[in-house]
C-alpha cells in the first residue's frame, strides 16, 4: 500500500484530460490513461468485475493455472484410431464436432456435411440424405471433440476409424487428440463427403496412418515445444501458417522412416509427398500440443484463465480453468479477411473450428508478429502484425518464454488469456483463421482475421463472480 | 429535420462531447446538436428534448450517439464535422510529442510501478469500479466523479481504510497534494496549514484566502460531501485528519463541511482531538461554541477558518471574526449602494457557481432577507418553483445538478450563468447581483472577462430601456491566488472595470449585499438551531 504524502506525487488520471494538464506543467509525474467503459457498458457488471480485480483466491489460482500450463511438456507421442483412444466411442455411433456441443438441427452447412461424410466413411449410412436422418433421429450421436481431450479444425468431425495424433504431457502422462489434415480444396472439414474425400480420409487411415505410427515408434516420443519455438522463428505463428513447421516435422519423420524401413517404397513415397505437398499439414499437431498445454491448467478453482476457446460455426464457446467442461458462449462472429477469387463475403460461414486453441495457448493470432508472410489478413504491414500481438498483452497473464518472437526482440508470446482483462479493456481475442463456405463442401474460400464475442467472458466474469466474489 | 447517427464502441467523455456538441450547434444551418454516449438515461434525456422519438434500440452505453436538428443541407456537412473532429490525433501538430496513453489505469501502473494516486474522473456509473480496481491495486483514490452510488463509496472507503489507502471523493473537485493541484485546484504556496474538507469550493476559499494571508497549505485533501453521512462514517475524514496528525509538514488543521450527524462529528472529532495539533473546526451552521474545547477551534464561515489557521500558524491565539452586518463600514458601504437604487429595485438576486458559497450565503441571508428562495434551500429558505424563473429574493446554485444535466459546469463555462445575469438584469425588481468567481486549474480561462461582457450587456441593454433604466449593484468577490493562471489581481481589475463591488471573501460579500437590502441588519450571527445531518 502506498502513502499518498509521504512519497512522492505520482498520479494516473483516468477520465478528464485535461486534469493532467497542470500535473505536467508543474512536472508532476502524470500518467494519461484512454479510458473505456468496461463490460461494454455495463455498469452494474463492472462493480463486480472491479470487486475480481487482485482478488487473492484468483491471482493465487492462476498463479497455479499458468505455471501448469508453462510447465506443461507435450511430446508427440504416436497415432492411434479414435475408437481405440475415446473411451465414449465404443459401442456407439458418436462422432465428435468441432466447437460447443450442437445439435444437428442448429449446425452450419460445413459441419453438417462433414457429419454426413464422416457417417458414410464409417459406413452406417450410404448417403448424406440417410446420413442426416440418422444425425436428426439420433441414431448417430453427437458431442464436441472438446469433451473428450480432443480438437478438430474445423467442422472438425472426427469418427470411431480415423487415426488421431496422440499428444503425451511428460508432467503428468496426460493425453490429448487430434485428427489428421487432409490439406486443401474438397475435404471433409469443410463439409465435403463425396468419394474422393471418402477415398483420401481411408488411404489416411489405412496407409499414411501406419507409415507415421511406425515412423514415430521408431523416433520415440517427439518434444513439440522446441519445434514450436522453431518454427515461430522461421515465419509461422502455428495456426494460419504451418509451412516451416511442417518442413521441421518432416526433416525428422523421414530420415527416421527410411533408416526403420518401416513400409515399402511406394508407401513412403505416397505418405512423404502427402506431407510435402500440405503446408498445414502441422496444424493439427499444434492444435493437439496446445489442447494438452492447456488441459495442464484447468480445474483450479477460482482461476479467471481461459482454458479453451471454440467455434462450431454457430456459437462460439469458452471454458475458465475455474470450471472445466462449463461452456460460455456467444454467437460466433464472421471474419474479415480476404477472399479467394470468385469468393466475397456473402459466401463465408460463421467462424469456425477448435483451432482457436492456438490463440488460447499464446500462438496463431496472439503470435502474429512472428509471421510476417501471412500479415496481408491483418492489414498489410508487419507494424499491423506487431500491434496485434502486443494488444494482447492487455489480456494476458504473462509471456511465454518457449514462444520467443524476434520482432518482440525475442520476447515471449503473450499468453494466459485472462477472463477478467478481456472484459475491463474491452479487448478481444484476436484469431486468425481460414475462413468456410456457408455450404457443405465447397471449402477454404479465404482467410482473416476474427475475435472472440465479448459475451463470452461477460457471461464467465458472472460465473466467476457467483463463485468467489461474493466471499469477501 | 433531425438525423442521428451511432458510432459503434467509440467513448469520449462527457466533457469533450459537450464541446463538440457546441462547435456543431454554431454551424450554419444546425439548430439543435447532442453528441452523447448511448446509455439508457442519456437517451431518454434526447427523447425528453424532442431530439429523438424513442430510443435506439441499436445504441449501446458504449456507441456514441450523434443527433443533429436543422436544414437537410447543412446536416451532411455537421456529420463529417464531427467525425473529423473526433479523430484529431490523424492530423497532429508539428513538433507535438506524441505523448504516451495507456489503455487502462493497469497498464498505466505497469509501466508507472510508482504510482501512488489514480484521478477518476469518468462517468459516475462506472467511476466506482474504477476507484475499486485502484484501490485493489495498491493506488490511493482521487474520485472526482459524481453520480456514484453510496452503497459503492461505503465500500470504498472500507476497504481503503482497512488498507492504510486513501478515497478522495466521489465529487470530490479540489484537492491539492504535496505541492500539486489537483483538478479543481487554485496555486498556492506550501505552509503549515493541511486542510480537510467535504466541500471543494469552500476548501477553494479556504486555502486561497490562506494564500493571500501570507500562510501556505502543507495538503488540502477533499472528501466528497457525502463522507460525513451516516451511511459512510466519515471515513475518509477521519482517516486524512490520521494522516496530517502525522505529516511533519502539517501544523495546523483545518476542517471544512456542513454540520455531520451527531455520531459521526464526534467520531470525527475524537479524531481530531488525538492529533495533539490546533483544528480549527468549520462545520458551516453549526451553533457558537460546538467545537471549541482543547485544541479545537470553531470557525464560523469559511473566511474565518482561513484567518484563524493563518494566526494559529503564526503563533498568536485565533481571534478573527467575519464583518456582519453591523461592521462600519460594511454600514457605510450598504448605505451609499442603497442610495443608488430606484424605487422598485427591491430584490438581491445572488447568482452562483460556488455550491458551498451559495450554501454559506443561504446561511446568513436567510436571517436578513424575508422570503429567500434558493434551488438549494437550507433552513428556512424557500425551494423555488421554477429554477428558471427568480422570485424575490433568491440566491440560486447554478453549478447544481438541475442546471449541469448535460450541460457545462458554470465555473468552466459561464455562458449559462451569463444568460441568467441578463435575465435578472432586465427584471425591474432586481436590486443587488451578488456573484462569485472562481479561479484556478480546471476552470474558465478568464471567468471575470466573460462576466465582465455580459454586464456591459446588461448595462447596454438597460441605457436602452424607455424609463431611462436603473443602476443594479454588483457585489462579487474572486476566488483565487497570484499564483492561478487566471491571476487573481487581473481577474478583479476586469470586475472592478465593470462596476462590481468587490469584497475580499463570500462572507463578507454576502454580508454587504445582505445589508444594502435588509436595510438595518440583526446582530450578528444568531446561532442556528442545531442542524444535524443533510
Amino acid at each position: 500500500m502506498k502513502s499518498l504524502i509521504s512519497s512522492e506525487l505520482s498520479v494516473i488520471n483516468a477520465g478528464l484530460e485535461r486534469f493532467a494538464e497542470p500535473l505536467a506543467a508543474r512536472r508532476k509525474p502524470v500518467a494519461r490513461c484512454r479510458w473505456q467503459p468496461p463490460a461494454a457498458g455495463d455498469a452494474a457488471l463492472g462493480w463486480k468485475l472491479a470487486r475480481l480485480v487482485g482478488h487473492p483466491k484468483i491471482e493465487a489460482a492462476n498463479k497455479i493455472a499458468y505455471e501448469r500450463y508453462l510447465a506443461s511438456t507435450p511430446l508427440l507421442a504416436g497415432v492411434e484410431t479414435a475408437g481405440a483412444v475415446i473411451p465414449a466411442m465404443q459401442g456407439r455411433k458418436l462422432l465428435l464436432h468441432s466447437g460447443p456441443p450442437i445439435s444437428w438441427a442448429e449446425m452450419c452447412g460445413p459441419q453438417k456435411g462433414a457429419v454426413a461424410g464422416a457417417a458414410m466413411l464409417e459406413r452406417w449410412a450410404d448417403s448424406p440424405e440417410a446420413a442426416a436422418r440418422m444425425a436428426e433421429n439420433g441414431e448417430i450421436e453427437l458431442d464436441a471433440c472438446n469433451h473428450h481431450n480432443a480438437v478438430g479444425p474445423m467442422a472438425g468431425v472426427i469418427s470411431p476409424s480415423m487415426p488421431l495424433w496422440v499428444v503425451r504431457d511428460a508432467v503428468n502422462g496426460a493425453r490429448t487428440f487430434c485428427n489428421f489434415n487432409e490439406g486443401l480444396g474438397k475435404v471433409l472439414r469443410f463439409g465435403a463427403g463425396g468419394p474422393e474425400v471418402l477415398e483420401r480420409l481411408r488411404w489416411m487411415g489405412e496407409h499414411l496412418a501406419p507409415v507415421l505410427q511406425k515412423t514415430l515408434a521408431a523416433t520415440g516420443p517427439m518434444e513439440l515445444k522446441p519445434l514450436m519455438a522453431q518454427a515461430l522463428h522461421m515465419g509461422d505463428e502455428v495456426h494460419n501458417r504451418n509451412a516451416a513447421a511442417t518442413s521441421l516435422l518432416f526433416r525428422k519423420l523421414a530420415p527416421a522412416a527410411l533408416a526403420g524401413n518401416v513400409a515399402d517404397e511406394k508407401e513412403l513415397a505416397a505418405a512423404f509427398g502427402f506431407i510435402a505437398g500440405n503446408d498445414h499439414f502441422f496444424l493439427n499437431i499444434s492444435m493437439a500440443a496446445c489442447k494438452l498445454m492447456l488441459n495442464a491448467a484447468a480445474g483450479v478453482p477460482g482461476s479467471s484463465m481461459l482454458t479453451v476457446m471454440a467455434r462450431n460455426g454457430v456459437n462460439f464457446g469458452i471454458q475458465l480453468a475455474a470450471f472445466p467442461g462449463r461452456w460460455f458462449q456467444a454467437r460466433a462472429n464472421y471474419i474479415e479477411g480476404l477472399f479467394f477469387p470468385g469468393f466475397s463475403q456473402a459466401d463465408a460461414a460463421r467462424d469456425l473450428g477448435d483451432s482457436a486453441i492456438t490463440e488460447t495457448c499464446g500462438l496463431g493470432g496472439f503470435a502474429m508478429a512472428a509471421a510476417p508472410a501471412i500479415v496481408q489478413f491483418v492489414g498489410g504491414s508487419t507494424d499491423d502484425a506487431l500491434r496485434n500481438t502486443l494488444a494482447m498483452k492487455a489480456i494476458t497473464l504473462g509471456a511465454n518464454s518457449a514462444f520467443t518472437l524476434p520482432m518482440l526482440n525475442f520476447g515471449g508470446a503473450p499468453a494466459g488469456i485472462d477472463a477478467r482483462l478481456v472484459v475491463d479493456t474491452g479487448i478481444l481475442p484476436i484469431i486468425n483463421t481460414g475462413i468456410a463456405h456457408k455450404e457443405a463442401g465447397v471449402g477454404q474460400i479465404g482467410a482473416g482475421l476474427t475475435t472472440a464475442p465479448l459475451p463470452c467472458f461477460t457471461a464467465a466474469v458472472e460465473a466467476l463472480y457467483e463463485e468467489v466474489g461474493n466471499a469477501q | 429535420m433531425t438525423r442521428s447517427r451511432i458510432f459503434k464502441n467509440l467513448y469520449r467523455d462527457s466533457v469533450a462531447l459537450m464541446q463538440l456538441s457546441a462547435r456543431l450547434e454554431a454551424m450554419e444551418g444546425i439548430s439543435m446538436a447532442s453528441a452523447l454516449m448511448g446509455t439508457p438515461a442519456n437517451q431518454a434525456m434526447l427523447v425528453e428534448a424532442g431530439l429523438l422519438e424513442a430510443p435506439l434500440p441499436e445504441a449501446a452505453p458504449n456507441d456514441l450517439v450523434l443527433v443533429l436538428r436543422g436544414e437537410e443541407g447543412a446536416l451532411d456537412g455537421a456529420v463529417a464535422a464531427f467525425e473529423k473532429s473526433l479523430n484529431p490525433a490523424d492530423t497532429p501538430k508539428k513538433g507535438q510529442r506524441e505523448e504516451e496513453a495507456y489503455g487502462s489505469v493497469a497498464e498505466a501502473l505497469r509501466h508507472n510501478p510508482e504510482a501512488n494516486l489514480a484521478l477518476i474522473s469518468v462517468p459516475g456509473g462506472y467511476a466506482g469500479a474504477e476507484a475499486l480496481k485502484a484501490l485493489r491495486r495498491g493506488l490511493n483514490v482521487m474520485l472526482f466523479s459524481d453520480n456514484v452510488p453510496i452503497h459503492q463509496e461505503a465500500a470504498l472507503k472500507k476497504y481503503a481504510s482497512e488498507r492504510g489507502l486513501l478515497v478522495m471523493g466521489p465529487d470530490c473537485g479540489t484537492a491539492i497534494i504535496s505541492g500539486a493541484p489537483l483538478a479543481f485546484a487554485n496555486v498556492v504556496r506550501r505552509g503549515k496549514i493541511g486542510v480537510i474538507g467535504a466541500s471543494g469550493t469552500g476548501m477553494q476559499e479556504v486555502t486561497c484566502l490562506a494564500d493571500q494571508l501570507g500562510q501556505g497549505i502543507s495538503q488540502a485533501i477533499g472528501t466528497g460531501g457525502r463522507d460525513l453521512s451516516v451511511a459512510v462514517g466519515g471515513l475518509t475524514m477521519r482517516a486524512a485528519i490520521g494522516l496530517l496528525a502525522e505529516d511533519g509538514e502539517t501544523e495546523i488543521i483545518a476542517l471544512i463541511a456542513k454540520p455531520p450527524a451527531k455520531e459521526v462529528a464526534e467520531a470525527v472529532l475524537e479524531e481530531a482531538r488525538k492529533t495533539q495539533k490546533p483544528v480549527v473546526v468549520c462545520f458551516l451552521g453549526a451553533p457558537a461554541g460546538s467545537y471549541d474545547q482543547g485544541n479545537l477551534v470553531q470557525a464560523h464561515s469559511l473566511e474565518e477558518a482561513a484567518h484563524k489557521a493563518a494566526e494559529l500558524a503564526q503563533g498568536k491565539a485565533p481571534a478573527y471574526a467575519s464583518p456582519a452586518g453591523d461592521d462600519l463600514q460594511i454600514q457605510r458601504q450598504s448605505a451609499s449602494l442603497r442610495a443608488r437604487l430606484k424605487p422598485g429595485q427591491k430584490y438581491l438576486r445572488g447568482l452562483y457557481s460556488g455550491g458551498t458559497f451559495c450554501y454559506e450565503a443561504l446561511l446568513h441571508l436567510q436571517k436578513l432577507l424575508p422570503a429567500l428562495a434558493g434551488n438549494t434551500p437550507v433552513g428556512s429558505v424557500q425551494k423555488l418553483a421554477d429554477i428558471h424563473k427568480s422570485v424575490g429574493h433568491t440566491v440560486i446554485d447554478l453549478g447544481d445538478d438541475d442546471f449541469t444535466r448535460g450541460k457545462p459546469h458554470p465555473m468552466i463555462d459561464p455562458a449559462q450563468r451569463n444568460r441568467r445575469l441578463l435575465q435578472e438584469a432586465d427584471d425591474p425588481e432586481t436590486a443587488v447581483l451578488l456573484l462569485d468567481v472562481v479561479l484556478g486549474y480546471g476552470a474558465h480561462p478568464d471567468p471575470a472577462g466573460e462576466l465582465a461582457q455580459a454586464v456591459a450587456e446588461a448595462k447596454k441593454r438597460s441605457a436602452a430601456h424607455k424609463n431611462g433604466g436603473k443602476d443594479i449593484v454588483y457585489i462579487g468577490f474572486v476566488c483565487g491566488t497570484e499564483g492561478d493562471p487566471q491571476n487573481f489581481r487581473e481577474q478583479r481589475a476586469k470586475l472592478a472595470a465593470a462596476g462590481f463591488h468587490l469584497c475580499a471573501s463570500n462572507i463578507q460579500a454576502v454580508a454587504l449585499a445582505g445589508a444594502v437590502l435588509g436595510g438595518l441588519t440583526p446582530a450578528p450571527a444568531p446561532p442556528l438551531a442545531s442542524q444535524s445531518g443533510e
